[in-house]
């Protein structure tokens, strides 16, 4: 990392996308106190972590790993579920609901007696994002949580971080899935080399061609259709994200007659 | 003779209680690049270990029907003979990797085929090349970040030049343009040694434009098996949940609009000649 400053608000959802190595795990691990910044602060909730123990962070701070074997440990889904909420002192009985919850909600009921090591890499992902939302911290940081995932399971995820954002909580995923982050993010944050070269709406961010091309990454789909298009027709908004907004924008290439 | 067979093909995992994959027909032809994809759980990695031998060798299980790879019955064959020719990129990157350094992970694969050290040494600084890290040849491969470790397991895999290449969700933690630089790669390596290619993978809005073929699983078995052009517009597609590119839904929705696109674009670039070669059309 290298001269970083940003600034997250309570609440606030944004996804973090760069290059291989750009920093990004790097960064997150900052938050929860597993990395301490050599130079500069990281202050969460207002504590600053250098002076603050993991174990205090961690109860406000869940971390899902981007490698999910690095997480897993327990003999079954369930275990692994519990165990969090175990270390933190919850009666059995709030154990015992939270768990049934998180095995609901991430899709997992059928593989409670399961060793998570035998589940296939989509499922150990959701494992893994299980145990961290079991417990029910205010910031919740994913890393590239939609690896090995399907377009439903991904819409799922998705849909857990609205709840989460509903609920009030702080929402930092880190992805390179650019159709994922364009979709469910107000606010993506891009990094490379170390540092933040783009902050911003999506439809802002994808079409900053000097930002995607330095963090290697590509525009969504449709605003790479768009920006295609625009090469031929000025009239073409490059910042589409949509596949309405693109429809509609054809429509009246295609006819300019019609009215919306 | 084709280089993979498989016919009526199931696999029960030991301790389990259902078929992780039932009834799986299907050939594959020198120099095919197909695609295979389906939800998460519907037993694509599965069957990836079902060409190289892990399944029966390694993973025990109930096993039903027959898997012949370059004519050997895979059940029948150890796996170190398979590995001759067969060459997988696991989905977790890490569980592949162990050397001290970048450098001695991929020739590590190539001492086990037997080649000389020029051989080695020639075969090295390509890959280190092509995959783009050079840079990271020194460093070792546990203080790599997550897509490093990925494009070192890709390298030390396409180092062997092996004849049938699989890979399982190999672009997962790969930013947007690795991702691309892989296909094109595994194109050239199509083009160059008639290398046979499997790749399993979720985001199909990245890969479709570069397969000849796509196989959809769903609940351990083949489902959908043709063209993307063909295979991308089913609504069987979206009704299992595949991510379908948002291209193919652009389409879709232009044709109900009555804007009629007769050639399914499968990249942006295609995607505006056929709105011009429309509008073209459309001034006669
Ligand atoms: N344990 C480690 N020891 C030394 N260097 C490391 C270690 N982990 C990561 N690095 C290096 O730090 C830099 C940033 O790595 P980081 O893991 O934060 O990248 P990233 O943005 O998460 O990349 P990816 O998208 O590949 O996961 C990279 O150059 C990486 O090689
Ligand atoms: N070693 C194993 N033992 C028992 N069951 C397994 C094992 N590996 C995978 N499975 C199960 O087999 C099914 C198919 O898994 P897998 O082939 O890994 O799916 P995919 O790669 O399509 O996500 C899943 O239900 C998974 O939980
Ligand atoms: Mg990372
Ligand atoms: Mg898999």
């Amino acid at each position: 990392m290298n001269g970083v400053n940003l600034s997250v608000r309570s609440g606030e959802k944004i996804a973090i996308m760069g290059e291989n190595g750009a920093g990004k795990t790097t960064l997150i691990k900052h938050i929860n106190g597993l990395l301490k910044p050599t130079r500069g602060e990281v202050k969460v909730l207002g504590y600053d972590t250098k002076k603050t123990p993991v174990s205090l962070l961690a109860r406000h701070v869940g971390l899902v790993l981007q490698n999910p074997d690095h997480q897993l440990f327990a003999e079954t889904v369930e275990e692994e579920i519990a165990f969090a909420l175990r270390n933190f002192g919850y009666p059995d009985d709030i154990v015992k609901k939270r768990v049934e919850w998180a095995l609901n909600v991430m899709d997992l009921a059928r593989y409670r007696r399961t060793s998570p090591f035998l589940l296939s890499g989509g499922e150990r992902k959701r494992v893994a994002i299980a145990s961290i939302l079991s417990y029910d911290p205010e910031i919740v940081i994913f890393d590239e949580p939609t690896t090995g995932q399907d377009y439903l399971q991904k819409q799922k995820i998705a849909q857990i971080l609205n709840l989460l954002s509903l609920q009030g909580k702080t929402i930092i995923v880190v992805t390179h899935d650019i159709e994922f982050a364009a979709e469910n993010f107000e606010r993506i944050v891009v990094l490379s080399r170390g540092t933040i070269v783009a902050d911003g709406r999506p439809e802002d961010v994808f079409s900053d061609i000097d930002a995607i091309r330095k963090a290697r990454l590509l525009p969504p789909q449709i605003t790479a259709c768009a920006i295609e298009l625009q090469k031929h027709y000025p009239q073409i908004n490059v910042k589409t994200i949509s596949v309405d907004g693109l429809c509609q924008q054809i429509l009246k290439l295609v006819n300019p007659f019609l009215s919306s | 003779m084709s280089v993979i067979e498989v016919e009526d093909f199931s696999f029960k995992y030991e301790g389990s209680d259902f078929w992780a994959v039932k009834n799986i027909n299907f050939k594959l032809e020198e120099g095919e690049l197909v695609l295979i994809t389906g939800p998460s759980g519907c037993g694509k990695s599965t069957l990836c270990r079902a060409f190289n031998g892990l399944i029966p060798h390694f993973y025990s299980g109930e096993y039903r029907g027959s898997v012949r790879v370059l004519g050997h019955e895979v059940k029948e064959t150890p796996t170190y003979e398979l590995a001759r020719f067969v060459s997988m990129v696991f989905q977790n990157p890490e569980n592949q990797l162990f050397a001290s350094t970048v450098e001695r992970e991929i020739a590590f694969g190539l001492e086990n085929l037997g080649l000389s050290r020029d051989e080695i040494r020639e075969r090295l600084e390509e890959v280190l090349e092509i995959i783009g890290i050079r840079d990271l040849r020194k460093r070792a491969p546990f203080e790599l970040s997550g897509g490093q470790q990925q494009k070192v397991a890709i390298a030390s895999v396409i180092a062997m030049r092996p004849k049938i290449l699989i890979m399982d969700e190999p672009t997962a933690n790969l930013d947007p343009v690795s991702a691309l630089e892989v296909f094109q790669l595994l194109l050239k390596l199509r083009r160059e040694l008639s290398m046979t290619i499997i790749v399993v993978e979720h985001r199909l809005e990245l890969i479709s434009s570069f397969v000849d073929r796509i196989i959809v699983m769903n609940s351990g078995q083949i489902v959908l098996d043709g063209s993307p052009r063909q295979i991308l517009v089913l609504p069987e597609v979206q009704r299992i949940g595949i991510g379908v590119p948002k291209i193919v839904l652009l389409c879709k929705r232009l044709r109900e609009k009555g804007v009629n696109i007769p050639s399914l674009p499968l990249t942006p670039e295609e995607f505006a000649e056929e709105v011009n070669r429309y509008r073209t059309r459309q001034s006669y």
